[in-house]
């Protein structure tokens, strides 16, 4: 079963040789192993949990600061909440569009994968948008007080991630122009665009949550 | 992914492998040229935080400020902490072992992302000399490695950005790998190879990893918004803009706590990985080993707060955090009692990997027993932020994880190389390094007892005496690094030549050649069940099973 | 037997500690004497085990063989398993009491505080360790400043407790007596009466540290902090910052002159003459 012999001090040659060469032979694979299974899913579901964290390290904060640090006289509180409730369905819109563009691409329709694929982008782009606006019409500033600097922060941050969600999303888009590129069984980009685009999803409600209606 | 392998365009002689030796200065995919890249970059730093801690240790022979300014001094002990955790210790232990052994242990070919890994190690350069530069260019933080605001809102702040900067690179890098570790140890482990079956360097990287994950993230928010209030003038953490510090504290320590286990759990794993050898025993008690593993790491996350007993927090959470933290010493104390029982009755080598490890059990235990007695609010009261504290840290960073360091590389180095290091030189080196560090910092808890402040350039001349044995003992220290570079270049070119398996281990990474070809294994990799299966009565060979503990059986 | 023996013995014999001067220090060197001997027995038992092990079960010229394959023992696992829970708990339920007894666990009642550490006048109960006073004299604060308290919220029945101000910034501490509108770089008490420090920073945070009442409190901008004490033994006794500060933390260093009770009305009416403000004597040396 195994190719090797065990060794001992007085016998500095074996039976392994020294490093392969790029010519040898493939060398005799257990299934898995050398075809190195992708576990990119993994990786990014495990990095998402640790970007979690880093929100979730904003959140305690904000909450902290809210209970514990009072706000100076003339601070706002109350925000406008029609554009930010729009800015949610939208986001929430665009985890189901990407869904239903996952599902095409595993029904092997890559037409229909673009289009929602470019839907979800557009809905993507709007909540930016949206963003943005709320951003000009706010009263307050990124320095006026600990509130204000806070809202940023959280906002900001989160919106760093719809923004680089988009450009995923816009990316894979273009990709799914080749054809090949993506098929039913193989989509690794899409995949991870989609749970990211999720992961962003969720962190928006949770930001919502306690920013806006708390 | 696929993994690259880098050429191979010649067969390469016993030895270092001298035609890719530029290997080590490229981006490798290789895990075991990663490793080692981690290593000597580690280790480069460790010198560079060495030589800080020396200029400290310089300061504090006289009880008055007189070697450098009082600026620069701050300086001087920011980067030394920053530096030896940052740059030393966390790439060492996780890093350059966790590199090296983990696809090993898991009879993996390489680590699950070989890129990311690659790119994880090349953060750590550019990240680390940006810190010293900054030292030389725009004077670097002088904020203490906590970088408590506002102190590190007042002071320039140029380098207090570029140490911000550098940490969250490094912190970048450490999550990666993380990412990485998690991934190679629970998804590419060959097959038939069970969880329980692993070396127990594994469990621990597996537990250091989902501490990076979960607590660095936390870190680097943090950092973030303390560079919002240098650079942007927000008030996060300024009380004078209406912020907060103590909100700082709590984020900064729900990452630094878990960063002393993510510097001694993988120390840990490797002491598991080096008593069994060479006291031929089997591991004492795996099973607990591995669920006390998983206690440190849950207890871990939740003890962050002992670090700020005084900083006004309230009863309760004073009285859950002295709980939680005096409880870490019960998967602690299971750890050590079945070390020692794994030497019990052993027949124990004692060279110099083993007493390196030893001495990592003495200082380590010490430094429990105050770890404990701190975590007590009462006590905490008197010794928080005083050389106790510092004295205490230091045993277990250093007595702890850096002796673990050392024996590994005495018990690994063969295994890198294809050559033995000099034992003579070896135990010399284990011996000036054993009394010099306990000269350093024994003294240094009664310092603290006595009220000598920690981060200090001058002090009450009644502390002269205790502050020069200090002195002496970190000389020593220096010192000692002499016989270990020395031997490891002496040996690395014209050491004895090693064999295979000169220790005759069981676990994975010596059942291959020395140093070990790109793929680790020429053939398939071999299936060990029972890694620490030693101690058979030699004669008892069934060669119809391929488990390590007939294979040593059948190399007797 | 004779570990546990000898532990107890350095527990119990070797002074490690400064001189106790304050009423909760005699109550901390206790729990540092339960701490120092569990701890000595502890650290004597495993190093004599480590050392026997090397020397007895080492491996001698020319053996090859292995060691018994023993791989574990539930019982003797269980067991030291439940050693240090059992030493952990009784140190955690111990240092509790201590802690009690200094005054930490006073219930703190502001409602607004996460931290909920603000200082609330508390009826005295005579308990007989409490060292520390909480209650502000007739002067509470206003609802809107916030005081957080240390370790020192405690109550205790004796006497009314001394208030001072004390101001840290970088690098003194300024002590302000508001009954006489004095101004010292020098803290002056007496012996036996509590003394409660209305603590503020100025600048960064700054701790305020005398090792001989084995007290600390950090003192936070932005957070004004209560602490107080009794002072048992006449003497001087270094106050130090303990909380990096800057530059010249090292040098951010006073005096705390715990007077007899005669003496203290000696200084206190000398510079009680409103108007003297002594310029603080302390910030840095050299």
């Amino acid at each position: 079963m195994t190719a090797f012999s065990p060794s001992s001090d007085q016998s500095p040659s074996n039976t392994l040789a020294p490093p392969l060469r790029e010519g040898s032979a493939p060398m005799a694979q257990v299934a898995t192993e050398n075809g190195h299974p992708d576990h990119r899913m993994f990786g990014l579901a495990t990095f998402l949990v640790a970007d979690g964290m880093t929100f979730a390290g904003f959140f305690a904060a904000y909450l902290t600061f809210r209970a514990v640090n009072p706000l100076p006289a003339g601070a706002v509180y109350e925000l406008e909440l029609i554009l930010p409730t729009i800015n949610t369905v939208l986001l929430v819109l665009s985890s189901f569009t990407f869904h239903r563009a996952a599902k095409e691409l595993r029904h092997d329709q890559l037409g229909a994968c673009r289009l929602w694929l470019l839907i979800t982008a557009g809905l993507g782009l709007a909540f930016l948008g949206g963003q943005m606006v709320e951003y000009f019409s706010l009263p307050f500033g990124l320095t006026d007080n600990l509130y204000a600097s806070t809202f940023y922060a959280l906002t900001g941050f989160h919106g760093l991630h719809v923004s680089l969600g988009a450009l995923m999303i816009l990316i894979v888009w273009w990709q799914a122009r080749t054809p090949g590129r993506f098929t039913a069984d193989h989509h690794f980009g899409v995949e991870a665009a989609e749970l990211y685009w999720h992961f962003v999803d969720g962190i928006w409600l949770v930001l919502y949550g306690i920013l806006y209606l708390l | 992914m696929t993994i690259a392998f880098p050429p191979q365009t010649s067969s390469s002689p016993p030895g270092l492998q001298p035609e890719g030796w530029l290997r080590y200065l490229s981006f490798s995919l290789d895990h075991k040229v990663i490793g080692l890249q981690y290593m000597v970059a580690g280790f480069f730093f460790y010198l560079v935080g060495g030589a800080l801690a020396g200029m400290i240790r310089v300061e504090l022979v006289s009880p008055i400020s007189d070697f450098i300014s009082r600026e620069t001094y701050n300086e001087v002990l920011t980067l030394h902490g920053t530096v030896m955790i940052f740059l030393w210790i966390v790439p060492v232990v996780n890093g350059a072992f966790g590199n090296y052994l983990i696809p090993f242990y898991v009879g993996a070919r390489d680590m699950a992302f070989p890129r990311l890994n690659a790119v994880a190690f090349w953060l750590i350069p550019p990240a680390g000399f940006l810190l010293i530069a900054s030292y030389f260019i725009a004077g670097a933080a002088q904020s203490g490695w906590t970088a408590y605001p506002p102190l590190s809102l007042t002071t320039p702040a140029a380098g207090q950005v570029v140490w911000i900067l550098s940490v969250l690179l490094l912190g970048g890098s450490s999550i990666f790998g993380g990412i990485n570790f998690i991934a190679t140890v629970l998804k590419m482990r060959r097959p038939g190879l069970k969880l329980m079956q692993l070396p127990m360097y594994c469990w621990a990287m597996l537990g250091t990893s989902i501490l990076v994950v979960l607590s660095t993230p936390v870190l680097a928010g943090t950092l973030v918004l303390l560079s919002f209030d240098i650079i942007a003038h927000t008030g996060f953490f300024n009380p004078a803009l209406g912020g907060n510090a103590v909100v700082y504290q709590h984020l900064f320590w729900f990452y630094s706590h878990p960063a002393v286990y993510i510097m001694v759990l993988p120390a840990f794993g490797l002491v598991s990985e080096i008593l069994p050898v060479h006291a031929r025993k089997p591991l004492f008690g795996y099973t607990t080993m591995v669920y006390s593993i998983l206690g440190i790491v849950f207890l871990g996350l939740i003890v962050w707060a002992h670090h700020m007993f005084t900083s006004a927090t309230p009863p309760w959470m004073r009285l859950f955090f002295t709980i939680a933290t005096a409880f870490i010493a019960v998967p602690t104390g299971i750890k050590f009692f079945n070390w020692l029982a794994t030497l019990w009755g052993g027949k124990i080598a004692l060279n110099s990997a083993m007493l390196f490890s030893c001495a990592f059990i003495i200082h380590f235990v010490f430094g429990g027993i105050t770890g404990v007695a701190l975590a007590q609010v009462p006590f905490d009261i008197h010794v928080h932020d005083t050389y106790f504290v510092v004295g205490h840290f230091h045993y277990v960073v250093y007595g702890g994880t850096v002796f673990v360091i050392f024996g590994s590389i005495y018990h690994w180095f063969p295994k890198f190389t294809g050559r033995m290091l000099n034992e003579d030189l070896g135990r010399f080196h284990f011996l000036i390094t054993f009394i010099g560090f306990n000269l350093c910092f024994a003294p240094q808890h009664w310092l603290g007892l006595n009220g000598m402040p920690r981060r200090v350039a001058e002090y009450d001349p009644q502390f002269t005496l205790m502050n020069q044995i200090s002195s002496v003992g970190a000389l020593l220290m220096a010192v000692s690094t002499l016989p270990f570079l020395i031997n490891v270049f002496w040996s690395a070119f014209s050491g004895r030549v090693a064999g295979d398996n000169p220790w005759n281990a069981l676990t994975p990474e010596w059942l291959t050649s020395s140093p070990p070809p790109v793929e680790n294994w020429k053939g398939e990799a071999p299936l060990v069940q029972h890694p620490y299966g030693y101690g058979v009565t030699p004669g008892q060979i069934d060669l119809g099973a391929a488990t390590g503990r007939e294979i040593w059986s059948s190399g007797q | 037997m004779a570990l546990v023996l000898t532990g107890l013995w350095i527990g119990q014999n070797v002074e490690l500690l400064p001189v106790a001067a304050s009423l909760n220090a005699p109550i901390y060197d206790q729990l540092f004497k339960v701490l120092f001997s569990i701890g000595s027995i502890l650290f004597i038992g495993i190093f004599g085990l480590l050392l026997f092990s090397l020397i007895r079960f080492r491996r001698r010229d020319g053996e090859t063989g292995d060691g018994a394959a023993v791989e574990g023992n539930l019982q003797l696992e269980i067991f030291w398993t439940a050693i240090p829970a059992i030493v952990v708990l009784f140190v955690g339920i111990y240092s509790y009491d201590i802690y009690d007894r200094m005054g930490g666990m006073v219930p703190l009642s502001d409602p607004h505080s996460m931290h909920g550490a603000a200082m609330a006048p508390q009826a005295s109960d005579g308990s007989a360790g409490a060292v520390i006073q909480a209650s502000v004299l007739g002067t509470p604060p206003e609802p809107s400043k916030r005081i957080w308290g240390g370790i020192g919220s405690g109550q205790i029945s004796a006497g009314p407790a001394l208030p001072v101000e004390v101001t840290a910034l970088q690098f003194a501490f300024l002590f302000h007596y508001p009954q006489g509108d004095i101004t010292s770089g020098e803290l002056h008490v007496q012996k036996g009466q509590p003394v409660e420090l209305r603590m503020e920073a100025r600048d960064v945070i700054h701790a305020f540290w005398v090792p001989e009442f084995r007290l600390k409190q950090d003192i936070i901008p932005g957070q004004p902090t209560l602490l107080t004490f009794t002072p048992i033994k006449a003497g001087s006794y270094p106050i130090i910052c303990a909380e990096l500060c800057g530059p010249y933390h090292g040098g951010m260093r006073s005096t705390v002159v715990v007077h007899e009770p005669d003496e203290f009305a000696t200084w206190f009416e000398k510079n009680n003459t409103a108007t003297v403000a002594i310029a603080p004597s302390t910030s840095s040396t050299g």
